[in-house]
């Protein structure tokens, strides 16, 4: 056990460095992937609920919208139906056939992404679905557009209730960046490899690096549950006024004012302040 | 030009074999306030669906100062902007606090800047009552609140016509007393109004106009002397006994 310890010190102090700079890696990429990635899912999500008007639309355009779903619809199958070792194969390879030479980071960030995207765009279109359809009439009633529903109305709630997948999918992305060692991208799974080839401390490096990869993983969950409560905003709220007469003006359930601040979700523990 | 805001033409509206409006004909003048009353199912609701284009006439006509309104080239949006709605689920944008749900529509349709919507909503806040509660998120309020906040984001727009789609009918007995209090004060400032609702005395006291809907159709209007002192159709009288009786 104690060569254990000291081996895994010895690599460490050899390695440390490289094992950090392959966290960062990581990190960089399931960060920009995930970020890329969503955007793309709601943007996909936003396009496949665009309504269609049978008699209102010219028929051009129920076209085009029937078109756009079914081009998106093969892209969420064909990047959610293949692993995404073969699409950084087949994309970073299949590019360079075409003479386009890819910086090893862009391939990167891109395979992330729109790996990411696909997935996200059914997770933004489940979120979208299952916000109230009276959230959309209301929106509709005071003139607004599909897309100004979508950017100030429902996509907000819907934001807040897919943050656990973003937190699932941002996770996934964490551990399965290190398939992109494929196209020689010095990941921290990358960097195991190379320190293994160097020294055979297969269990030291392995336990170092399964340590590195939770420690990330832990600090994302916390860190997102973080912004799940900033998003729900303050339980409480202040009445806008300081004259004591107003609470008793026109309002036939003004709180008492003596109470503040107010906690009128959770009367049963405000009742007794 | 036609002098009336609102003119409802032979309308129809089936969904699938289901025929829930049949050829319903009416009018609304500027400063009008018409109550639809009529049993639950008559129609009620989706004739003022049809008037604001949540749900598409099956056939006939909606006219808006005689401008056909499910006609191609008319847009729907710089419509319902000129056409408010308050729900009876009240359907306020959860996401957003009071103020920001009066200065939406405003800002995002209208594009005014943000200190001439904040300007135009806490006008009408004030009106409902619901000034102070400008920082609340809706689920923090009671039923009644919420809908004279959704009034308020109705008025907001400075709608020619507002319509209420049974705006009391999820609130308990006091809640419907501060709403309809509103309601009474916008009708007397000489606004347009279209009102589906069971609240007879409401109907009695305040409209214009009373339309009867049954089944799909009306089956009597008039004056609410008309409609609540000499009803005319027998199923208007059974209809108005049984709210009597209770």
């Amino acid at each position: 056990m104690q060569n254990f310890f000291g081996n895994c010190a010895n690599v460490l102090q050899q390695y440390g460095f490289s094992y950090l700079r392959g966290a960062g890696t990581t990190l960089l990429l399931a960060l920009v992937g995930t970020f890329f990635g969503c955007l793309i899912g709601f943007a996909v999500g936003a396009m496949q609920t665009i309504p269609v008007d049978k008699q209102r639309d010219p028929a051009w355009k129920r076209g085009l919208v029937h078109l756009l779903h079914g081009v998106l619809r093969c892209y969420v199958e064909l990047f959610r139906g293949t692993p995404m070792i073969v699409q950084a194969v087949f994309i970073y390879y299949g590019l360079m056939q075409f003479g386009v030479k890819l910086d090893m980071w862009a391939a990167g960030f891109l395979i992330v992404s729109i790996n990411t995207g696909a997935y996200m765009a059914e997770t933004v279109r489940g979120g979208i679905v299952s916000i109230d359809p009276g959230q959309t009439e209301g929106a509709m009633a005071v003139g607004m557009t599909h897309w100004q529903t979508m950017a100030h109305v429902i996509l907000p709630q819907a934001l807040r209730n897919i943050i656990p997948q973003i937190g699932n999918n941002f996770i996934i992305n964490i551990k399965d960046t290190s398939v992109l060692s494929v196209i020689s991208i010095t990941d921290l799974f990358f960097v195991h490899k190379s320190v293994v080839g160097a020294l055979y401390t297969y269990f030291e490096s392995a336990t170092i690096v399964m340590i590195i990869y939770l420690t990330m993983t832990l600090l994302a969950s916390y860190l997102l549950r973080l912004w799940e409560k900033a998003l729900d905003g303050p339980q409480n709220y202040d009445l806008n006024t300081t004259d004591t007469l107003a609470y008793t003006s026109g309002m036939y359930n003004a709180p008492d004012p003596v109470h503040e601040p107010q906690n009128l979700d959770r009367k049963g523990e405000a009742a007794h302040v | 030009m036609s002098e009336h805001i609102i003119e409802v033409r032979h309308l129809s509206k089936s969904f699938g074999t289901h025929v829930v409006l049949r050829d319903v004909d009416f009018t609304v003048d500027p400063g009008d306030v018409t109550c639809v009353i009529g049993a639950s199912g008559s129609g009620k609701s989706t004739l003022l669906r049809c008037i604001n284009l949540l749900e598409t006439p099956t056939s006939g006509a909606v006219l808006f100062h005689g401008q056909e309104i499910t006609a191609k080239a008319f847009d729907p949006c710089a419509y319902r902007a000129k056409v408010g709605m308050v729900f009876q689920s009240f359907n306020l944008f959860n996401n957003m606090t009071v103020l920001e749900n009066c200065t939406a529509g405003l800002r995002y349709v209208l594009r005014q800047d943000k200190e001439t919507a904040r300007r135009t909503a806490l006008e009408n806040l004030e009106k409902v009552g619901m000034a102070p509660y400008i920082h609340a998120k809706p689920r923090q309020l009671s039923g009644g609140q919420k809908q004279r906040v959704a009034i308020a984001r109705a008025l907001s727009m400075q709608p020619e016509v507002l319509l209420f789609d049974e705006p009391t009918s999820a609130l308990d007995p006091q809640m419907v007393g501060e709403v309809l209090t509103v309601m009474r004060q916008l009708a007397a400032d000489g606004l347009t109004m279209i009102v589906v609702t069971h609240e007879m005395a409401f109907a009695r006291d305040v409209s214009s106009h009373v339309v009867y809907m049954a089944d799909g159709v009306i089956a009597e209007e008039g004056t609410p002397a008309d409609i609540f002192e000499h009803p005319q159709n027998p199923r208007t009288v059974e209809f108005l006994s049984r709210f009597r009786q209770q």
